[in-house]
């Protein structure tokens, strides 16, 4: 077996020599779906951040690579006035735009992009808001129009934004792929042109990559920056080979017809462990997966009964038959991973018996209730029908019978909003690795109606995470929301099932890649074994 | 045979009308709106989810919705995708070659074994190659498209490498598509060795996606011949001494040939449907593929716009087999 798959990788050596210059390194990345655009600021796909954010542009501050650690990069350095209100960054200087065929630009980046890529989305009689049809999900999701008030240049490399309220986690917010820093001199020469759409389909960042040519739902290519401000990325070329089958991309991985791949068949990750021209790169995930109550219905609103129901639940089988043991048993609504998880919380213990006392306290006998499983397949979440026979099986040891309930998904995500279920399996993965992202947007008395699918507005957990929002030193920060765990594993609003871990198998000549926490694959700084 | 033409374009009128109308329901009939689809788990205000829905104008009554889509179309069209906004009919061009590159290979091959076959084994009725040639179709025609797929990927490229994994062609080539045609454009592109990936790359795809059209002819072939060679004409020209292959090439195949023709027809619309898979296994960026991704994301204007386009070419593919009905068969132009 090893023999034409050595052949094969040579035939694409011998072949790379006929038709690459010299000494260029290509890596082969074998992406799952096509992007569904080039400028980040309008989606909120994984697929599409990898393909535009992550690969040609930059933000103020990003995240380290393999880490959910926040380091400057467009931005040098920045400060916080007193009241929280004012984010003033000093910018960095020497930073090129990337040339294209229609725009080379004259001048390096300025306070000008920064303002230009933001009040782009925030205001709306902005000359480029409605652009493309200009919907800004994401900075819709992070309720940046109710936050910013402004954006201000205050010389060529110093802007300050002005904000409504205090808010903690703006910094992080900052990193995100929304926040992508565009050129207004490209915008400008666009608008000029006529064609102010070319900004979102010829992207022009300052990243380490720049687009050379996209096919759709076939490759996206990508060759890197000459003058890109960190350094030229190691790689000369960057290809994306669409292949949405998984075990298409792992057969390609095999063939080294690619050299990275995402998301693998957790069928196949045995084989891969053996191979051996594969690494397989593992971590635990910034998701996490769980079955809320809505607390908004009888029984649920009992506590005892959200407790006892917690207890029925057998959560390693969970793990082992769901997972296939790839996945930790989660007892806190964030992951490990985020700062501030607090390992001190109890989780509750499988204790069927505990439970039924605890159920018959509080007087329920007898429970008929429901257990909504998604259709689809998520990270934190692999296959949502089996994880609700199995809870439905250990309910009915209890004496609580659940029907398994199923929609399309987009009426299971607006059903769901909407509070028509007793319990619902879902799940969520960071954006920023901010606590603050999991506790208040799943959690918090704002998102009742929307994503706090378990109705809980609970006063002394919504005091501690506004709280949170509010003071700027992180050790308060830290302390603030472990209190809130504490209150949220006593209400037990939901059964915290699992965190999954992320798999990357990646060929044995692909030096230095890493999983990144936040869910992108960022290339700059992976380099080809010769 | 004017009229004839005109006729069957006559009925082409209706059927058009029919198709807009359910492809216009079909999407809006499954559950889910495309505005909560796509802000997922993240979820979006009830404010926010009025002024997309007001934006794209699926606030309207849906009669209104229609007649509107109506309207454009008679334009010429199609509108955006609410996901990449792109015009539709641009998107369906792009990807549109790929899937007929690959459909032209398909039924080429599933011609050039099925209808051979098909006609040995009715000549050769009760056989060893008789029961083979029946046991082999039967087996092709039940194959699952996507295990099938697999399980070439993982014998001929992953374990003997002899052919590709999957795409249109090796990432180390580079150039504009011209025709979006790989075949002509790699020809066109002048690089050296283009032309034999864009072959390789074909070869897995054309076998899985020819395997049940292939399956399909040989069986119709051997039952009209063997309808046919128990004609009262053929126990004539044998009587007459005719040499056999002039019996069965000539009397017996022109009239065993007419339910053959309509069934490679049809399968027109089979190779489309088997597309949507055989696309996804092997990463070819065609319309199939596309159209799963804009059902899953309720794209109501790309899927809306293509099944239009798929269906209308349907109905002209049938069209003219129709007509190359008329010339095998004058009787059905007279009647038509």
């Amino acid at each position: 077996m090893k023999r034409p798959m050595l052949s094969a990788t040579l035939a694409v050596a011998a072949t790379l020599c006929v038709a690459m210059p010299a000494q260029a390194k290509t890596l082969v990345f074998c992406s799952e779906g096509s992007p569904e655009g080039f400028n980040p600021a309008f989606y909120t796909a994984g697929t599409t951040f990898d393909a535009s954010s992550q690969a040609i542009y930059n933000r103020l501050v990003e995240f380290e690579r393999g880490t959910t650690n926040i380091v400057p990069a467009l931005a040098e350095d920045w400060t916080i006035s007193g009241d929280g209100l004012e984010y003033t960054f000093k910018l960095r200087k020497g930073v090129k735009f990337q040339t294209t065929k229609d725009f080379t630009p004259t001048r390096d980046f300025n306070a000008d992009d920064v303002v230009f890529s933001f009040l782009r989305q925030l205001k709306k009689d902005h000359p480029y808001h409605a652009v493309s049809g200009g919907s800004y999900e994401y900075f819709n999701g992070m309720s940046m129009p109710d936050l910013l008030k402004d954006v201000v240049k205050v010389d060529d490399h110093t802007v300050k934004f002005v904000l409504n309220r205090p808010e903690a986690p703006m910094i992080a917010n900052l990193g995100m792929d929304f926040a992508s820093i565009f050129s207004a001199e490209y915008a400008d020469a666009m608008m000029k042109a006529g064609t102010p759409e070319k900004v979102d389909l010829e992207p022009v960042g300052t990243g380490p990559f720049q687009l050379v040519a996209y096919q759709k739902d076939a490759v996206i290519r990508y060759k890197s920056h000459p003058g890109y401000w960190a350094g030229k990325a190691p790689i000369d070329n960057l290809v994306f080979a669409i292949t949405p089958d998984a075990n298409v991309r792992y057969q390609k991985l095999r063939a080294g017809e690619c050299h990275v791949m995402p998301y693998p068949n957790p069928a196949d990750l045995e084989a891969m462990r053996s191979d051996e021209e594969i690494n397989l790169l593992q971590q635990e995930g910034l998701n996490v997966g769980y079955l809320g109550f809505n607390v908004e219905k009888k029984p649920f609103d009992d506590r005892k009964v959200r407790q006892a129901l917690n207890m029925a639940i057998n959560k390693q089988a969970i793990i082992d038959v769901v997972f296939q043991g790839a996945g930790k048993a989660a007892k806190n609504p964030i992951p490990p991973t985020i700062w501030s998880y607090n390992d001190a919380v109890e989780d509750y213990p499988y204790d069927p018996e505990k439970a039924k006392k605890l159920l018959a306290e509080a007087g329920i006998k007898d429970l008929k209730t429901n257990i909504w499983a998604m259709p689809v397949q998520r990270p934190y979440n692999p296959n949502a029908r089996r994880m609700a026979e199995l809870i439905q099986a250990d309910w009915e040891k209890v004496g609580v019978t659940a029907e398994i309930v199923s929609f399309e998904w987009g009426e299971y995500l607006k059903r769901s909003k909407e509070g028509e279920h007793d319990t619902v399996l879902l799940g969520w993965t960071g954006d920023n690795g901010d606590p603050d992202n999991f506790l208040a947007v799943l959690l918090g008395c704002d998102g009742v109606g929307g994503s706090n699918r378990a109705r809980w507005c609970h006063k002394p957990f919504e005091g501690l995470i506004q709280k949170a929002k509010t003071v700027s030193e992180k050790e308060d920060r830290v302390e603030l929301y472990k209190q809130a765990q504490t209150v949220f594993k006593e209400e037990a609003p939901w059964v915290t099932i699992a965190h999954s871990n992320v798999f990357k198998p990646v060929r044995k000549e692909v030096v230095d890649f890493r999983i990144n926490p936040l869910g992108t694959h960022v290339f700059y700084g992976v380099d080809l074994k010769e | 045979m004017l009229r004839f033409i005109l006729t069957r374009l006559g009925h082409l009128i209706p059927t058009f009308l029919g198709v807009t109308v359910v492809a216009f329901a079909f999407i809006r009939l499954i559950p889910g709106d495309p505005i909560e689809v796509l802000a997922g788990e993240r979820s979006i205000s009830p404010e926010r989810h009025a002024e997309l829905m007001a934006q794209f104008g699926y606030d309207k009554p849906l009669w209104e919705q229609y007649l509107v889509y109506l309207g454009n179309l008679l334009q010429g069209d199609l509108g955006r995708s609410i996901v990449t906004r792109k015009p539709v009919v641009e998107e369906f061009m792009t990807l549109f070659p790929a899937t007929i590159e690959l459909s032209l290979c398909a039924i080429i091959l599933a011609i050039l074994v099925g209808l051979p076959f098909g006609i040995l084994a009715g000549v050769k009725r009760g056989t060893i190659l008789d029961h083979g040639v029946m046991t082999v179709s039967l087996t092709g025609y039940s194959m699952p498209i996507f295990w099938w797929g697999l399980l070439l990927i993982i014998f001929f490229s992953a374990n003997l490498g002899w052919t590709p994994v999957s795409g249109r062609l090796s990432v180390l080539y580079f150039f504009e598509p011209v025709t979006g045609f790989m075949l002509i454009d790699s020809l066109l592109s002048g690089e050296e060795g283009a032309f034999r990936s864009a072959v390789s790359h074909l070869i897995l795809p054309t076998v899985v996606l020819a395997t049940i059209p292939m399956a399909v002819i040989a069986r119709q072939t051997r039952s009209a011949m063997l309808e046919v060679l128990s004609e009262d004409y053929v126990r004539t020209a044998r009587a007459k001494g005719l040499p056999p292959l002039r019996v069965v090439g000539l009397h017996a195949l022109r009239n065993a040939l007419i339910p053959v023709v309509t069934v490679i027809g049809l399968q027109v619309g089979v190779l489309l449907a088997g597309a949507i898979l055989t696309e996804t296994i092997f990463s070819w960026p065609g319309i199939g593929k596309w159209m799963v991704d804009s059902i899953f994301r309720r794209d109501y204007p790309s899927v809306q716009g293509g099944l239009l386009m798929i269906a209308g070419i349907v109905m002209v593919v049938n069209m003219l087999v129709d007509l190359l009905y008329g010339l095998i068969n004058p009787r059905i132009r007279r009647t038509g």
